[in-house]
């Protein structure tokens, strides 16, 4: 965590200070209501300063938040929000970055950034909330979507391909912190988000956020969400086994590892001048 | 050979020098080209490869004379061949005269019979001779003595240079290579008995075009630049990477274009003004991002280095095709600047000063320049820098009723950084109000699209949108590169009593309509010319009617740089 608390003599920010006046975009009953909570909980925890935490995202349902958030925020173009999210750390290593996203964002359009951001492992928090399906255009199967769910016109028989699995690629692909939160457990959620903006590095944070307009079916996940049966490691391959033989749906801390974070270092002395000098004759 | 070749009181000279992989045929011209510079001209020069990356054959094209050289001239004075071996592939690339000299030494067999019809005149000479004592002497070294002894180029001044771009070699390379030029040099001259002279230029700089843009960037205040390589775009990043830090800025090499563009947006949104570079396929896959910065009002600049295309294209030649691209490839309605250079000492000026346009009018600017500026390399009067004071508006104290797209009468709105108390917003790419909320009302994005023309219609951009030469009643329009060449032949056409007006574009987007057609008054004979295929910049000025009904296009693609002498051929033609 780099950015200095509140000071003592602000009085301490509450979770609704961190909200903004918009109103959700999202329908009834969308999870991302309660993901939206926890990070204005973990913010109010950590007492950030407003003005000193960047909330980036691409688009996508999921993806409106940081207008939600009464934080500095960007909304750019799909799949892009991780690019954006690493351009400002390294122009601006004193902010908290959040970035937020959704399935589709963050691992289909969005897929190579997510694997050079976590090898990158720059200090930030990714914030992905997979719901299994591309809710803005109107219900289509996203990455994580199972093959055989045919409830969708572009793919009448189902995707036929395997799911793409957010965990394992991020362990393979270098990050930091992983760890999977639900956002019916907003508790557990909440003190996951904490671990994973203190953590330095890049912490991912996969949030299974159910859509219940475009998956109903999604209800059941109440039932099938359960902690992760394993203790938390820091050694790859161990994890690497356990986000293999979990089924999807374990949640809590996975992985996490103090790795070596990318952030350039400045010299920061020279004079314009003394590097002109080079070319004269 | 006991005769002066040239005329000694005119030191000006073009020499090409050609050579298979591993004959050092580049390395050969930047050393002519720094004893040009230690002899007191001025040079430029250029180079051509195939598309080997390593050990393919290569020509180093150098051109100097006391004054500036804009561009390559139509015919080389001297063709030196290290050895013959695909001299055909650059045959086209190198036109000689009866006037013209080829050097070659007997030992790697005569020059090829395609060099016959030019009628230029073979000289012997020994290279191999003068290396063959030298340990370590190698036939390049050679070669630059004799050239040097023949062009009229004093040894002091290639000992130098010797030094000057061999010097991180190491002791022994630059004593065998010392050993072998003052040989052949010594030899040469005794021939020759010729006294070289001497340039008086004042201070000048030995730079190439995209290390001119890397400092104009620098200049301008980029301290933030993210990019993924490109060829002929990449030395500007190799460039600006370690002296970036130097002076507390950054250089993030991105995954694809992709990221590229929107790193830089990211670090915009921070508050540092932020550069990437590319080529065609990367500004290709950045037009989406780009097209996010405009709606976002997020400042940031693209250094575009042109290479043919389309596709994949011939990425180590250069072609002025992308103008299209850049002045048409967002979609929506998508105000933002367009800029090109005019040479080599202009990519650190038009870099520059782009950037000062894109952080004060908060949008995209792309600069246009080319492989033949980038990649070339000149000595020069120091470039130009930008005396203008804009910059970024912040901000400061926002205040409860802060909003970042507040309409404005000149249509900047100040933009609250992050860290900065009660400015918090959330820049978008989605149609917003004042404030940032998205919206999708016909109110909202009438007035945000005006908002966002009107800041860049109106500004002052001042006299810097073009270079104007002469007022003759011919008149040649150009931009980018091309104007090297254009201003030679205005220059031989007004000197032969036919006096020819230039207007080399510099500001292409948004256009300035009033100011060019004041420029183009009472031209009764005007022709665009720009090396690609289509007429890009001709039917982009015919577009906004600026364009007086007799006006011709003159143009081809490239690689083939456009010639002073092909322009006022096609001068005569439309006349």
């Amino acid at each position: 965590m780099s950015t200095a608390t509140a000071t003592d003599t602000a009085p301490a920010l509450r979770a609704k200070d961190y909200k903004s006046e918009i109103k959700p975009v999202w329908c009834p009953g969308c999870g991302h209501f309660a993901v939206l909570s926890t990070v204005t909980k973990a913010l109010a925890y950590l007492q950030l300063r407003r003005e000193e935490v960047a909330m980036i995202s691409g688009i996508g349902c999921s993806s409106r938040l940081p207008a939600y958030v009464d934080s500095y925020g960007f909304h750019g173009v799909h799949g892009r929000a991780l690019a954006v999210a690493s351009g400002l750390k390294a122009a601006r290593p004193d902010l908290t970055v959040l970035v937020a996203g959704g399935d589709g964002d963050g691992f289909s359009i969005g897929g190579n950034h997510f694997l050079h951001a976590c090898r990158r492992n720059m200090d930030m928090t990714y914030i992905a909330m997979d719901n299994e399906v591309y809710g803005m255009t109107k219900g289509q199967a996203s990455p994580t979507t199972a093959p055989e769910w045919d409830r969708c016109k572009l793919t009448p028989h189902g995707t036929g391909v395997p799911r793409f699995r957010p965990a394992g690629i991020a362990l393979a692909a270098g990050a930091s912190f992983i760890a999977r939160g639900f956002s019916g457990d907003p508790g557990g959620l909440t003190r996951l988000l904490v671990e994973a903006i203190q953590h330095r590095g890049f912490s991912f944070v996969h949030v299974l956020s159910p859509c219940l307009t475009f998956r109903p079916e999604h209800k059941e996940w109440k039932q099938r969400v359960h902690p992760c049966r394993l203790a938390t490691t820091n050694n790859a391959a161990e994890a690497a086994r356990l986000i293999q033989e979990d089924d999807g749906k374990a949640t809590g801390l996975l992985y996490i590892e103090d790795q070596p974070v990318w952030q350039p270092e400045n010299e920061d002395h020279a004079d314009l001048s003394e590097i002109e000098a080079e070319f004269r004759v | 050979m006991s005769t002066t070749l040239f005329d000694s009181s005119n030191p000006a000279r073009a020499i090409a020098i050609t050579g298979s992989g591993g004959s050092g045929a580049v390395t050969t011209g930047q050393i002519m080209l720094a004893a040009v510079a230690r002899a007191g001209f001025y040079g430029l020069m250029t180079r051509s490869a195939g598309p080997q990356i390593r050990g393919g054959e290569s020509a180093a094209m150098l051109r100097y004379a006391a004054q500036p050289v804009a561009c390559m001239g139509d015919v080389f004075d001297i063709l030196v061949g290290l050895d013959w071996k695909n001299i055909d592939r650059f045959i086209d690339e190198i036109p000689l005269s009866p006037d013209s000299f080829i050097l070659t030494d007997p030992d790697t067999g005569p020059a090829p019979d395609s060099l016959h019809p030019a009628g230029a005149k073979i000289l012997e000479i020994p290279f191999k001779k003068y290396t063959e004592p030298v340990e370590g002497g190698r036939i390049n070294m050679a070669a630059i003595g004799a050239t040097g002894a023949i062009a009229g180029l004093p040894l002091d001044a290639l000992e130098a240079a010797v030094g000057d771009v061999l010097g991180r070699k190491g002791e022994a390379v630059v004593a065998s290579s010392l050993a072998c030029v003052r040989a052949a040099w010594t030899d040469t001259q005794a021939m020759l008995c010729v006294t070289p002279p001497t340039g008086t230029a004042p201070e000048r700089w030995n730079i190439s075009g995209n290390e001119a843009s890397g400092l104009g960037a620098m200049r301008g205040g980029v301290r933030l630049v993210a990019a993924y390589p490109i060829t002929p775009a990449s030395e500007i990043l190799e460039w600006l990477a370690p002296r970036l830090n130097k002076v507390g800025g950054v250089l993030l090499q991105a995954e694809d274009e992709l990221a590229s563009v929107n790193m830089i947006i990211g670090a915009s949104f921070g508050g540092v003004p932020s550069l990437t570079a590319t080529s065609g396929p990367g500004l290709s896959l950045m037009a989406e991002g780009l097209g996010l910065a405009v709606a976002s009002e997020t400042p940031v600049v693209v250094a575009n280095v042109m290479r043919g295309g389309p596709s994949t294209g011939i990425p180590t030649r250069s072609e002025q095709s992308d103008l299209n691209l850049a002045l048409y490839g967002f979609h929506g309605d998508a105000p933002h600047l367009v800029l090109a250079a005019l040479d080599i000492r202009d990519c650190a000026f038009t870099t520059q000063w782009a950037v000062r346009l894109a952080e004060h009018l908060q949008t995209v600017a792309i600069v246009l320049t080319d492989q033949s500026l980038g990649q070339s390399r000149g000595v020069v009067d120091p470039p130009d820098s930008y005396n203008g004071d804009h910059r970024r508006i912040r901000a400061e104290t926002p205040g409860d009723a802060y909003q970042r797209y507040a309409i404005t009468a000149d249509g900047v709105s100040p933009m609250a950084i992050p860290g900065t108390p009660d400015g918090m917003y959330t820049g978008d790419g989605l149609e917003h109000t004042p404030a940032g909320i998205p919206s999708s009302l016909h109110h909202d994005h009438t007035q945000q699209s005006e908002k966002r023309l009107r800041k860049l219609q109106y500004f002052d951009y001042g006299e810097h949108w073009a270079v104007q030469s002469g007022n003759g009643p011919v008149c040649l329009l150009t931009w980018g590169s091309a104007s090297g060449a254009v201003f030679e032949a205005a220059e031989r056409l007004t000197a032969a009593g036919s006096p020819t007006r230039v207007v080399a574009l510099r500001l292409l987007a948004p256009l300035r309509v009033e100011a060019l057609r004041e420029a183009l008054a009472d031209a009764e004979t005007l022709l665009v010319v720009e090396q690609n295929q289509g007429g890009q910049c001709f039917y982009y000025l015919k577009s906004h009617d600026v364009l007086p009904a007799h006006t011709r296009f003159f143009g081809r693609p490239g690689p083939l740089a456009l010639r002073p002498g092909e322009i006022i051929t096609a001068l005569d033609e439309v006349k």
